[in-house]
């Protein structure tokens, strides 16, 4: 990977920051009228997720991360690693837990997502913001009650539960946002 | 099919356009008042500045053998030649041009207020910063009462240090605990280098919170132009304005003696060869015109841009300008 110096930082960027990857999340200069430059970076670590804040001198150099996010199909989980597959090559990589975080609980079987890989080996897992998932578990809708009020769990086919609508029922089509874990709305079949 | 431009608007609203305009009718009329004379200088020059913290841009080489120039990073040099020649009190406003800095605060090309008060020195030039200020600021911007501090106070009431005294194990345990463990690029041998770390960033948010600061008499190892006042230890005759951690401006009591000058700006160009930058054509005019005498006198650089910022409440330098370097 190449080396970027303090005047290729940019949101973004992503670099070897004691020795796991990182993205640049914020780039700043702070100079004296006279006197020596620092370029001032809020890095995050793709690997812990912890944001980090750095000052470097002007002209100091970080080498480059070899991360890369590409959109990949979701296979199965095998109890321990989840199988990615390239859609046109076919390569497959298989991302531990640490990896997938709490996005295994919207990832269903031949569903796309992005996958992010460092060195060719997975380090996240992004589902899409919203994803269409079934109901296999809820308490029995109440006759009557439409829109008004009422919220009661419900398990999707992921093992997820979100909270959903009493009027909804088990073996419906619901569209969630994946970044609150928030019901959308039924998806019409 | 032309490709799609989606920045050509302006940077800038259109009020901070008209507060600008008002701003330099301002100062015009201010310096007009005070019998301070307006002048021009040029914006291209045959020699450059040599201190490696200062990166010129350069046009060119033209055809016909035709050097190339520098854009200049401030019009001091010049001035000074006007002063030598007999001018008396003037100022400048003009683009300032410094390859690379660019930031929240920084543009690469930037407007400064440059003007000399023969016979002030450093002191007295503050207070003339500190009118022209509070009167610009005026409709704007209520200042709180200014504040003069020395640079060795502003280290002992921030860090609890002397930046005089300290050795560089003491700066850096310093920064440490300030949160900077690490600054990728630093040696041990640059003690001025540590110096500005802590000052640009463990004091220099601090200062001017309530209204302007002064910072002024620097280490002499940081006099650029200004001239040194043997005292123990010696201090740089070179102020600082700051407002709300910002820097704003940045004066000396300047540096008369032609032989000393000469010898900052070579040892300007032995470091500029140990960090290998390119070398710099030294300006033999002004170094003439020091020879002939320039008269006792004070002179000060004021960032506009930042001081729009500052005074009406503007958060990212674009925004006080036209277009910014994006997109220029």
């Amino acid at each position: 990977m190449a080396n970027y110096a303090t005047n290729e930082f940019k949101n973004g960027l992503k670099v070897m920051v004691d020795n796991d990857p990182c993205s640049m999340i914020d780039v700043d200069m702070v100079k004296p009228g006279k006197g020596q430059a620092f370029t001032r970076v809020k890095l995050r670590n793709l690997i812990s997720g912890r944001v980090v804040e750095r000052t470097y001198k002007s002209g100091e150099s970080l080498p480059g991360a070899d991360v890369m996010d590409t959109d990949m199909q979701y296979l199965y989980n095998d109890g321990e690693f989840w199988y990615f597959m390239h859609p046109e090559t076919f390569e497959q990589v298989a991302a531990d837990a640490a990896a997938v975080g709490d996005q295994h609980k919207w990832l269903k079987e031949q569903d796309m997502c992005e996958v992010t890989t460092w060195n060719e080996r997975p380090i996240a897992v992004t589902t899409p913001n919203f994803v269409e998932l079934r109901i296999t578990e809820t308490d029995p809708g109440l006759k009557g009650d439409t829109a008004q009020g009422g919220i009661k769990p419900a398990t999707l086919e992921t093992g997820a539960v979100v909270r959903v609508p009493l009027f909804i029922e088990t073996d419906e089509m619901i569209k969630v946002d994946t970044r609150s874990g928030e019901y959308v709305g039924r998806v019409k079949s | 099919m032309t490709e799609q431009v989606t920045d050509w608007q302006p940077t800038a609203t259109l009020a901070a356009l008209r507060q600008r305009a008002e701003l330099l009718a301002r100062l015009r009329r201010y310096f007009s008042g005070q019998g301070v004379l307006e002048v021009e200088t040029p914006l291209l020059s045959s020699a450059g500045i040599p201190d490696p913290h200062i990166p010129s841009f350069t046009t060119m080489p033209g055809p016909d053998g035709e050097a190339s120039r520098y854009l200049n990073t401030s019009p001091e040099f010049a001035m000074k030649r006007l002063l030598a020649a007999g001018a008396g009190p003037i100022f400048q406003v003009c683009k300032a041009f410094r390859r690379g800095e660019q930031g929240k605060y920084h543009n690469p090309e930037f407007t400064l207020l440059e003007w000399y008060r023969p016979g002030f020195d450093h002191l007295r030039l503050m207070d003339d910063v500190d009118v022209l200020v509070r009167h610009l600021a005026e409709g704007h911007r209520l200042l709180g009462r200014s504040e003069k501090l020395s640079y060795r106070t502003c280290f002992q009431r921030y860090l609890e240090i002397d930046p005089f005294k300290a050795d560089v194990s003491m700066l850096k345990s310093c920064a440490r605990t300030q949160g900077l463990e690490e600054v990728a690029g630093l040696s041990d041998a640059d003690r001025d280098t540590w110096l500005d770390l802590l000052m640009s960033h463990c004091i220099q948010p601090h200062l001017g919170k309530e209204g302007p600061m002064f910072v002024y008499d620097y280490p002499a190892s940081q006099a650029a132009l200004a001239r040194i006042r043997s005292a123990e230890p010696p201090v740089a005759e070179r102020f600082e304005l700051f407002i709300d951690g910002i820097e704003l401006a940045n004066g000396f009591h300047e540096l008369q003696d032609a032989h000393e000058q000469r010898e900052r700006f070579e040892a300007d160009l032995v470091r500029r060869q140990v960090e290998k930058l390119e070398p710099v054509v030294l300006d033999e005019r002004l170094l003439k015109a020091l020879t002939v005498g320039l008269p006792a006198c004070a002179g000060v650089a004021l960032g506009l841009d930042r001081l729009q910022l500052v005074l009406t409440d503007c958060s990212h330098i674009r925004d006080a300008l036209a277009f910014s370097y994006e997109r220029s």
